[in-house]
Parts: C-alpha cells; structure tokens; sequence
C-alpha cells in the first residue's frame, strides 16, 4: 500500500469528507493578440479580458451524499464540475480528496487518487470515441491502470455493461449503433469500469428524451445504492435536481449563492435569485398558469455587476448591495446564502 | 361559437427515402379554436414539428403531405398553390422555430429583416413598417427597441434574438403561430419571460397557438388543449388538466411518470422500457405495444382514435379508465 493510500486511509477514518474545496477560482484570460497590444502601448483603452468563471467557491461534499449543483447558462457550474473531476487545474484555492490536497501530489499519486473520481458528460454523441468498439470503450481504462488482467477482461467488460443496462451481446458494436439513452449507458459503464467512489456528472440527461431520462435517472440511483457511490450532480433542470439530491448548491455568475438540504431549498428558499429561479421553473402540478418573470438578463460573465451579482435583476436590491459583496452565511441549520438581506432582519 | 382557426383532418405526411416510406405524420387530426393554445407533445421522431411544418408547407422532400385537409379558416391548405401558401405565410400563419436563427438572416440588420417582412404583405411607406417594426419589438418585451432595431442578430443574447424572432411572427397579427420548441434552448428564467409575453399576447390578441415541446411542464402551464403523439400518431387528445390529471391512454401515463416532480423525489421514476421504435419499419398494429404493460393480443390490429369520454379521444384499446368498454 502506497503512502497516499495509508493517508487517505487515516483521513477517511477520521471522517474527513470526501471532497473539499477550499477558495476555488478559476479564470480565463485572452490574452491580447499583436495588434491589441501596439494599440495599447499607444494608449488605446484595450486591455486583456478576464473571464472570473469560478469566483471564490467553498463546497464540502461529503461521502454518500448526492450534491446537486444547479445554475444557468455561464454561471460556472461545468468549470467547477471540470476542477472538482481534476481534468481542470484551479486557478487559486486547495482541492481535498479525502483529506488530501490533490494539488501538492506527484504525477503518479495524483493520477491513483483521480483515478477515483470520474465524469459522465451530456453529449453522449461527442463524449465516445467514434472509432472504438463498446468492449474498448468500457474495458481500455481498467485494464491500464491494472484493475483487471487480460485473461478476466471480456468477463469484466461483459458485467460493466450488464450493470449499466446494456446487452454485452453488443459488446463488440460501435457507439454510432445505439440510441441516446443507450450511449449514455455506455459512458455509465465507462465511467464505473474503473471503481470510482465519486461520481461528477455534468447535464448527464439534458439531451434526452423525458422517457429516456427517466431510465437514466432510474439506474443513477440504482447504482448509488449498489455501488454506494457519491454524485455530484451539474444540471440546469430544477426538476432533475429535486428528485435527486440530498443537497442543493446554486451558482450564479461565478459564486455560490445558496447552499441547503434538497427540502429547505424548495420549501424556504432564502436567496432572491433561487426564489425566481424556483417561481419560473414550469412544473407539471400546475395548470394554465401566469408565468412569473424575472427581470433582465444573465449579465456577462466578462463584465460582471459591482457588489452582489444578482443586483440588477433583484427585486430587493439596496444601495449596499451594488458596493459590497455579499458574503455566504449560515441563515438556517444547514442553509447557507450570500445576500445582504439577512443582515437586515 | 365560431369556425375554429384550424381544422386538420387525417392529415399524412410520408417521406420517400431510399430505405423506405417514413410515415412521419399519420392520419392526425385536431382542432384549434380562436385564441386557443394547442400542445402538441411527443418525444423526438414523434412526428411533432413535422405536423407544424406540414401545415404552414414547409416540408421539404423527399418528404409530402400526401393526404388529409388542413382547414385553415375553411381553406384546405393542402390543395391551394404555392402563390396563395406565400400570400398567408408570415401573415396570416407564421412560425417559430427552436432556433432563432432559422428565422433570422446573420448578415441583415433586424430594421432591414422587420420592415421586409412589413412591407411582403402590406402596402405601407417604409417609415410606416419602421414605425410597426419597433411597436413590435417593444411588445414582446425588447428594451430601448429604437437601438435594437440597428443592430445585427449577432449582438443580442439567445433569448434576445428568440424575442425577436417572435416579434417578426407577430409583424401581421396572424391568426395562427405554430411555435416549435421555442423555449427549449433557453435559460430557465429567459423560457419563464417569453412563456409570460406568449401567454399576454393570446389572451390579447386572439391569435391561436400551436405549441410543439417535448416538455409536459410547459404545456401544463400554457396550453389548453394537449395532444400526444407517438410514432407519428395521435395518441391522446383532450383538455390539458383532464388529460395531465388521469391520462387514459399508457404512453400518455407513462411519460406523466417519467418526469420528475415534486410529490415524488427520491423515488424510481415510473419509467417506460425500451425505446421508441423506428419509423421506417413500425411493426403492424398499435406503435406503443413493444412498451407497454397492457399490450394484448387484441394490440396486433391497429387502434382507431376514439372518443372514449366527452371531449377526450384516445388511441388505445385497453385506455386506463374503468369503463364497461374495458372488458370487451
């Protein structure tokens, strides 16, 4: 047993969770091309652009939960997804994987540990390889990194693809012959050939179809149970994210403006921006319905407004709120949010 | 009450491709009234849009509306010339489509785009069809829409350019709008926005909606009237709450249970096995029998649609209603 692997052992037992980040930002530069930067040594008012995707994030996730992490368009949630599944570096802040810093290993150690997180993308189109067979797939990764030697790989590949929902009798078939749903399947089976214990899936079911991801959704909770596996779960879907998660966190434009049992939040939402979000979301229950309307627009994230975020668009912004940047705190046991209203009552 | 805006009799939409007949559309048939909003939902491949697309003509080929009526205000759409469809198309019918930029040209200003549109079906001075433009455009909700209408479709936001979009719909007052997935692609609060400026305009205007989405939630909230369609049928048809409160027909059931909701988090979805079958080769009889757990013996035939309650027509022989008709 390697040294990490004893370590992550102690941190575990002492009940560290199974991911934390701590102060995690990401940034995007453009850098300015050679025209850009002869107009600025001349004094025109061009500068790099900076695009803050992830602002500051704190999230514990701890082990068996299932983090849903919801969001519009721009708001960050597939960057944090992307850092937090480590095929993206931060920009600032520490990354815990069981207590560990992710950040300060070697090459080799955090490959072992990232092994132990993987990803389930929602374009099942773009996210296969078109040129390999299902049985490559599902079986390549495994068998890299060791977990299963050559003599049991067909029967490994076959029970990968058994537990996904999928007939291994297709084993040998290309991702461009199945549907949707089933492609989707094989980057479940993909994603669990390896034996993660965290899973991060990011719009997982968007594309496809009500009846589809019903099935979809079925099978990620029947594998929660089986393989007692942690999500996090990225979608725009409210509706998905409910039925789902033990725990919700929003962003908007960057940060985290709530953070709070599934229940609170749809029952007490505290944040101006998760009660809008909540109040346009069309559901099901209701009939013929006038539809609540936000004002504005998602500002861009390049230029982002002073102060809270959400201050334009908010029907209870103050003065205070266009100057100082809120702060996530604790409203309700468990229920974080990031508004100056709070301070007020 | 009056003649209904639209009337479409056992309309059939077939593609001739290479590999065979696609019956895309089949024998479908609806009404909608003035000022209605019909839903129209199905899953992808349902034959949805192309029902949409067959009655504003816009069907391309090898595709072919090869039988039924579409009875607009009592002309059968099928059968006038291409002349008399472009004398009502964008005037008295337009269409949205899912992606603004269907509608939209990316090198036209949206003055230039707008006023064309004016002045295809209306004898008006270009100052008048600017004037027209910009009322239109503030309408649906498109702030300081002076400015708005120099700019290029490329520097307004996806909901911007989808408001757009249905501003030009709008240019006419038509009678009928066949909106196709309009508010699919786009952020929550936007798609709440634009749900809130259709709902306005209907009840304002008195034009009727054909809503094509594959999201219930929305035409639970929208519509009055909800019609299912599967492989290119009709399925299920009634009023929305009738049909979303006790569905009769078991495709109609099982996709109500397939959506996520609040009064069932953290339980299995009631999920539909398999997969929607091909068109190409659609066994015999009824479309839904490989999926569904009332299929029979009786399933091999094909199902007429029916009314089975007043006002509720269903496409199935063993509906999930406990009538006497169920035992025979």
């Amino acid at each position: 047993m390697s040294e990490t692997a004893t370590a992550r052992r102690a941190a575990l037992d002492a009940g560290a969770p199974m991911v934390e980040l701590r102060g995690i930002s990401r940034r995007f530069e453009k850098k300015l091309d050679f025209a850009g930067r002869i107009a600025q040594r001349l004094g025109a008012p061009v500068r790099e652009e900076t695009v803050h995707a992830v602002d500051n994030v704190d999230l514990t996730i701890r082990k068996g939960e299932v983090v849903g992490l919801v969001g519009e368009s721009g708001c960050g949630k597939s960057t944090l997804g992307r850092m937090v599944a480590g095929i993206l570096p931060p920009s600032d802040g520490t990354i815990l994987r069981d207590g560990i810093d992710v950040l300060s290993l070697s090459a080799a150690e955090a490959r072992e540990i990232n092994l132990r997180t993987q990803m389930i993308f929602q374009d099942p189109y773009a996210s296969l390889n078109p040129r390999m067979r299902v049985a490559d797939i599902v079986g390549e990764a495994p068998l890299v990194h060791g977990l299963v030697t050559r003599a049991g790989y067909d029967a490994y590949v076959d029970e990968q693809m058994r537990r996904a929902g999928l007939d291994p009798a297709f084993k040998r078939r290309y991702p461009h012959q199945f549907s949707g749903g089933q492609r989707q399947r094989i980057g479940i089976a993909r994603a669990l050939a390896v034996k993660p214990d965290f899973i991060v899936c990011d719009e997982a079911v968007a594309a496809l179809d009500v009846s589809i991801q019903a099935q979809i959704l079925n099978l990620f909770m029947r594998l929660r149970t089986e393989l007692d596996l942690t999500y996090l779960f990225i979608s725009h879907d409210l509706g998905v994210v409910e039925h789902l998660s033990d725990r919700v966190v929003i962003m908007y434009l960057g940060r985290v403006v709530e953070e709070a049992p599934a229940e609170t939040v749809f029952a007490r939402p505290n944040h101006p921006y998760t009660q809008s979000l909540l109040a346009s979301v069309p559901r099901i229950e209701s009939r013929k319905r006038a539809f609540s309307v936000v004002k504005g627009e998602i500002p861009s994230p390049l230029n982002p407004p002073s102060g809270c975020h959400f201050h334009p668009r908010c029907p209870h912004a103050m003065e205070r709120c266009k100057l100082e940047k809120p702060v996530l705190k604790e409203v309700a046991p468990g229920q974080r949010s990031a508004c100056h209203l709070n301070d007020a009552a | 009450m009056a003649a209904p805006t639209l009337e479409v009799r056992n309309l059939r939409t077939h593609f001739f491709t290479r590999a065979g007949v696609v019956k895309a559309v089949d024998d479908v048939s609806f009404t909608v009234e003035r000022g209605k909003v019909l839903g129209l939902v199905g899953e992808s491949g349902s034959g949805k849009s192309v029902t949409g697309f067959s009655i504003i003509g816009l069907v391309d080929p090898p595709g072919r509306v090869v039988g039924g009526q579409i009875l607009f205000q009592g002309r059968d759409l099928a059968r006038i010339s291409e002349e008399e469809m472009r004398d009502l198309r964008g005037n008295r019918i337009a269409m949205i489509f899912q992606d603004p930029m269907m509608t939209l040209n990316p090198v036209l200003r949206v003055d230039t785009q707008m006023i064309e549109t004016v002045l295809a079906h209306k004898k008006v001075s270009a100052e008048e069809a600017r004037q027209r433009a910009r009322d239109t455009l503030g309408m649906v909700g498109i702030p300081s829409p002076d400015e708005r209408l120099k700019s290029y479709p490329h520097q307004f936001s996806g909901g911007m350019r989808q408001r757009v979009a249905i501003a030009i719909a709008l240019l006419h007052e038509p009678d009928l709008i066949i909106a196709d997935e309009p508010t699919t692609a786009l952020d929550v609060t936007i798609q709440g926005q634009i749900l809130a400026e259709v709902q306005k305009l209907a009840a304002t205007t008195g034009t009727s909606l054909i809503w094509i989405t594959h999201d219930l939630s929305v035409v639970a909230g929208l519509a009055d009237d909800i019609a299912v369609m599967y492989a290119g049928r009709i399925v299920e048809k009634g009023d929305v709450s009738a049909v979303l409160d006790a569905p009769l027909h078991p495709y109609t059931s099982g996709l109500i249970g397939s959506v996520p909701s609040r009064n069932k988090r953290g339980e299995p979805l009631r999920q539909i096995p398999g997969m929607t079958p091909s068109l190409l080769n659609l066994p015999p009889g009824c479309a839904f029998r490989s999926r569904c757990p009332r299929a029979a013996e009786a399933c091999l035939a094909e199902p007429e649609i029916r009314e089975l309650l007043p006002g509720r027509q269903v496409r199935c022989f063993h509906p999930l209603s406990e009538t006497s008709e169920q035992a025979a």
